[in-house]
C-alpha cells in the first residue's frame, strides 16, 4: 500500500508547477492550461483522504469540481476567443485596459 | 507493485506537468496536460477510485482538452509571444518563491500526525465503487446534483453569448 504523504506530496508538487505556469507563463490559453493543473492537483488531495478514511464524501466533491471546472473552461474559453476577436493577441500583458 | 505503478504514473505525471513550462506552443501544452490527467487517472486506480478514473478520462482528458484543442486551433496563434523585458526579473523570482511554496507545503504534510489508516470498509460498499457514489449523489447530495445541472445550462448560455459574433 502506497503511504499517503506520497499522494499529498505528489499533489502537492503538481499545485507548485500549476502556480508556477500561472506567474511565469503570458499566453492565456497556457495560463488557463495551469489552472486546470491545479485544480486536478487538488482532486488528487481530495481523492486520497477520500479513500485512505473510507469516506465517499470526497470523491463526490471531486465529481462536483470537476462538473464546476468543465463549466468553467467553456465559460474561460469563450472569452479568450472574445479577448483574441477585439485584440488579435493572446498575451495576458497586452490586456490591460481596467490597469490604471 | 502497487507504489512501483504509482511511482510509474507520478513520474509521468510531473513530467508532463513540468512540460507544460517547458514548452511555447500552446497545443504541446495542451498535449501534455492531456498526459498528466491520464497519468492521474491511473492514480486514482492505485486509490480504488475506479469510478473517478473513468470520469477523469471521459470528462476532463475527453471533453474538457477536446474543447481547449479545439479553441487553440480555431485560434491559431502557434507561438508563445516572446517574453518582454520588464517581466524577466519575474521568471527569476518564481523559483525561489515555487520552493517557499513546495516546502510549505510537505512542512504542512510531515506536521499531519500519522494516521493507523486505510480503513478498509466491508465488501459490496467499497468507496469509490459507481454503486457507493451513486448513492450517495441521489440521496444526500440530489439538492447540489441538480444545481450543477443549472449551472452548466448558464455556462453553455454564457460561452454562447461571449463567442458570438457582433450582429449575429
Amino acid at each position: 500500500m502506497v503511504p499517503l504523504s506520497w499522494y499529498l506530496g505528489l499533489s502537492a508538487m503538481l499545485f507548485t508547477i500549476g502556480a508556477m505556469g500561472v506567474f511565469i507563463k503570458r499566453n492565456a490559453i497556457t495560463i488557463f492550461l495551469c489552472i486546470e493543473l491545479m485544480l486536478n492537483a487538488a482532486n488528487l488531495t481530495l481523492v486520497s483522504l477520500s479513500s485512505f478514511f473510507g469516506d465517499v464524501n470526497g470523491q463526490l466533491f471531486v465529481f462536483i469540481v470537476m462538473t464546476v471546472a468543465a463549466a468553467e473552461a467553456a465559460v474561460g474559453l469563450a472569452i479568450i476567443i472574445s479577448i483574441f476577436r477585439n485584440r488579435e493577441s493572446l498575451n495576458v500583458d497586452e490586456v490591460d485596459t481596467l490597469k490604471l | 507493485m502497487e507504489k512501483g505503478l504509482f511511482i510509474l504514473f507520478a513520474v509521468l505525471a510531473l513530467a508532463s506537468a513540468l512540460n507544460i513550462l517547458v514548452q511555447r506552443n500552446p497545443l504541446q501544452g495542451a498535449l501534455s496536460l492531456i498526459a498528466t490527467l491520464a497519468s492521474l487517472s491511473a492514480v486514482y486506480i492505485t486509490l480504488q477510485a475506479q469510478f473517478l478514473a473513468a470520469i477523469q478520462i471521459v470528462v476532463y482528458a475527453g471533453a474538457i482538452m477536446v474543447l481547449f484543442v479545439f479553441v487553440i486551433m480555431l485560434l491559431n496563434e502557434p507561438k508563445d509571444q516572446p517574453q518582454i523585458e520588464k517581466q524577466k526579473w519575474l521568471r527569476y523570482l518564481a523559483i525561489p518563491f515555487a520552493g517557499l511554496l513546495i516546502a510549505e507545503m510537505f512542512y504542512v504534510i510531515r506536521s499531519v500526525k500519522p494516521v493507523t489508516l486505510p480503513v478498509t470498509p466491508a465488501e459490496g460498499d467499497a468507496v469509490g465503487t459507481v454503486s457507493s457514489i451513486g448513492k450517495a449523489l441521489f440521496t444526500t447530495y440530489l439538492l447540489p446534483f441538480e444545481v450543477t445541472s443549472v449551472l452548466i445550462l448558464m455556462a453553455v448560455v454564457g460561452a454562447m453569448v461571449l463567442a458570438r459574433r457582433e450582429g449575429d
